[in-house]
């Protein structure tokens, strides 16, 4: 009586994990592997036609190897577009997270008036969509109707920083947000141990709440360097209104030409491979190389 | 027993949610074929997409009269980013029925095979149209891809009271052009006389076309590609040459600067095409009766010729099944006088059928000032010549963005953008497997 019963049970709960994984799974399968294999499908084909082109069955699709992987490789724009997402990215990281990091520990001061109205403005722009407020710093830029006067905010030197600067004047608010409430958790009583020690405001920020808050600035980081990487909205919005941003300035605006506009779509399923492939890189590469620093004490 | 029942239920709860995800993508093919069984009952659904103003009221026209067709407008927005959609619906299988198509898309219409061939249901509607117009929707074909809509014959936009005001004649030429545009600047230095937009390719082609170039041509089984040949490199230095004398300005058209340049009274000329006045009431209203129409200036003095910009079609997709539907449709469309008139009523177009050009009468509200604009613009439209595209026109309009903006942005050699979009035009050719003559 007791034994098979027993038996049933061990089989049950063997089968009940796996019930509850199957929605996950099942989600996982139909919007993440198969869109995933079914663009390494179209990476390794390409079109052939035959003679003109025109009519019924001109046009057909061939397996093409690795030979849009090889051109991706090859393409000098594609490597191009990387060092300006670089140049770039760079510059957005460090202002971005920089300001976030000093926002978030002058807010968690002690003594600040408006603390509130501070944090909600400095986090607001963040819920300002991206093309809305390209669009809106893309006529703050423009010579003739912007109103800082006739500065040239687009031209071929300035416009690397003029597009780092409304993904900055976007995103600060919501790194600074993380890392301000990560510093709310902090019990209080290490700052008051400091304080009988006689450690300053900036000691404390400095010896204390830096070192604390090392695994959410990691985090932040990770999660810009892939907002980073896939870089679109700001030069593509501000490329009609401007000649000095190409169809190709950022990886990803090459993968949308090559599906979109040029129609070939086997190129970009190659190219948005390439493009995860170093964006996975990446985040685990700096991931890997911080690792120690940030969950080594544990 | 109670991990059963959560089990059941959560398979249930499952199989229900993939079940209607199943039957969710298998919806529309089902639907489809009950309809094109079942046509000669129910009516038969069209869907159109457009985005000619207020193309919905004069479909509600056609709806009316015809309770068996009913179609649907889908309002889009237009240029390269229209053909990108339709090229990618037609090869995720649920194209529209019917789409507005530019004429320079066509080919990659057709090369994608998305458009339905409608030579049985249009041998009437030929008559209707000038050969260079018909030529462009058969590419030179025996097979009829689109029924023509409208055209854009290119003419000299420019601001009659401001010319008087620099002391400027019209120009004749485009030497002249380059004199006047030397001597407005150096009145006022922020003055242009016009600017050279690296957005619009489309304007490029047709002051090519002026010029007599042949970017593309059919010959026997092979496509020539001659995108920069001798006309086309001499329209492109010609600009080049003023742009880096700093007399002609280097901002592209449709910009927020553009309209205010337009407005403030700070371009002085536009070549462009006949569909310009729409334009020019919606982003220049302030310079409302201002603006006149001339020819566009010739290459030679006495010569008499223009190009197209733009200009469109409508075409119906292979995938479509109820393609006789909607060749009767499109046919109405843009042949039957009561379509055209509200064409030019509502939707602002200048019609391709011959008998739209005797109902344009009164000249558009901005151009008040010029009763004649209709009777002149039809007299320029007469002269202008088109070529034949070729099959990856996206691609060299591309090339022609990204090397013009380039060579306006440093000032450097026009002609070298030319060289570029050819070469990249073959390139993806060759890369493809069309052939190519040499």
């Amino acid at each position: 009586m007791g034994s098979p019963k027993k038996g049933a049970r061990a089989g049950r709960a063997g089968a009940v994990p796996y019930l509850f994984l199957a929605p996950a799974m099942a989600l996982f399968a139909l919007f993440m592997a198969l869109p995933i294999g079914y663009t390494i499908y179209l990476s390794l084909r390409r079109t052939k036609v035959s003679g003109l082109g025109l009519g019924k069955g001109a046009r057909t699709e061939v397996f093409a190897g690795l030979a849009n992987y090889a051109a991706a490789a090859g393409d000098g724009e594609l490597w191009a577009g990387w060092l300006r997402v670089l140049a770039y990215g760079a510059l957005v990281l460090v202002l971005m997270l920089g300001l976030a990091l000093v926002f978030a520990l002058m807010l968690d001061a002690a003594h600040v008036r408006l603390a509130r109205l501070t944090r909600i403005s400095i986090f607001l722009p963040y819920a300002v969509p991206g093309v809305a407020a390209t669009l809106m710093w893309g006529f703050l830029y423009l010579p003739s109707l912007s109103p800082f006067g006739e500065h040239p905010f687009l031209s071929t030197d300035l416009v690397t920083f003029s597009m780092a600067n409304v993904a900055v004047w976007g995103g600060t608010g919501f790194n600074m947000l993380v890392l301000y409430t990560n510093l709310r958790a902090v019990p209080r009583e290490y700052y008051e141990a400091a304080r009988i020690d006689g450690a300053s405001e900036l000691g404390i920020a400095l010896r204390i709440k830096i070192p604390i808050l090392v695994p959410s600035i990691i985090l932040t980081t990770v999660f810009s360097v892939i907002a980073t990487v896939q870089v679109f909205t700001e030069p593509t919005t501000l490329r009609p209104l401007t000649n000095t941003i190409s169809s190709t300035w950022s990886p990803l605006m090459k993968v949308y030409r090559d599906a979109f506009v040029t129609g070939d779509l086997y190129s970009a399923a190659a190219t948005s491979m390439v493009i995860a492939g170093i964006s996975l890189v990446l985040s685990f590469g700096f991931l890997r190389v911080v690792k120690n620093h940030a969950f080594g004490e544990g | 027993m109670r991990v059963n029942r959560l089990a059941v239920a959560a398979v249930a709860i499952l199989t229900a949610a993939l079940s209607t995800a199943c039957s969710g993508g298998s919806d529309e093919p089902s639907t489809q074929t009950a309809s094109q069984s079942a046509a000669p009952a129910g009516p038969v659904k069209l869907t159109y997409w457009t985005w000619v103003p207020n193309m919905d009221k004069i479909v509600a026209v056609w709806n009316q009269a015809h309770p068996d067709i009913q179609v649907t407008v889908s309002k889009q927005a237009g240029g390269d980013d229209a053909a990108a959609k339709f090229l990618t619906a037609a090869k995720a299988g649920n194209p529209p029925d019917l789409v507005q198509a530019e004429y320079q898309m066509l080919p990659s219409f057709v090369a994608a095979d998305a458009v339905a061939d409608l030579k049985a249901e249009t041998a009437q509607a030929k008559a209707e149209f000038g050969e260079g117009i018909w030529g462009l929707v058969t590419l030179g074909t025996d097979a009829v891809y689109a029924v023509p809509q409208d055209s854009g014959p290119m003419m000299l936009y420019y601001r009659k009271d401001l010319f008087e005001k620099y002391g400027i004649e019209v120009p004749k030429t485009w030497d002249e052009y380059a004199e006047a545009a030397r001597t407005v600047h150096k009145k006022d230095p922020k003055v242009f006389l016009g600017t050279f937009s690296s957005k619009d390719p489309g304007s490029f082609a047709g002051l090519a076309q002026q010029a007599g170039a042949q970017w593309w041509s059919i010959s026997g089984d092979a496509w020539k590609v001659a995108i920069n040949d001798e006309p086309t490199k001499k329209v492109a230095s010609y600009w080049g040459d003023l742009v880096k004398e700093g007399v002609i300005d280097g901002m592209p058209y449709f910009t927020p600067e553009w309209n205010k340049a337009l407005n403030d009274g700070k371009l002085l000329t536009w070549p462009s095409a006949v569909w310009g006045p729409g334009v020019l009431s919606s982003n220049a209203p302030k310079a409302k009766g201002k603006w006149a129409i001339a020819p566009l200036p010739q290459w030679n003095a006495g010569e008499n010729h223009s190009g197209f910009w733009g200009g469109s079609s409508t075409a119906v997709a292979a995938k479509s099944p109820n393609k006789a539907a909607a060749a009767t449709f499109a046919t109405w469309l843009n042949t039957d006088p009561q379509a055209l008139g509200l064409l030019i009523k509502e939707g602002a177009v200048y019609p391709a059928s011959a008998k739209g050009a005797a109902l344009m009468t009164e000249a558009p509200d901005y151009f008040s000032n010029q009763p004649d604009f209709w009777q002149q613009a039809a007299s320029i439209g007469a002269t202008a010549r088109g070529f034949t595209f070729g099959p990856n026109v996206g691609v060299t309009y591309n090339a022609y963005k990204d090397a013009f903006d380039k060579a306006v942005a440093a000032k450097s050699d026009f002609a070298a953008a030319v060289q570029s979009m050819q070469e990249a035009t073959v390139a993806d050719m060759q890369k493809s497997g069309f052939t190519l003559a040499q």
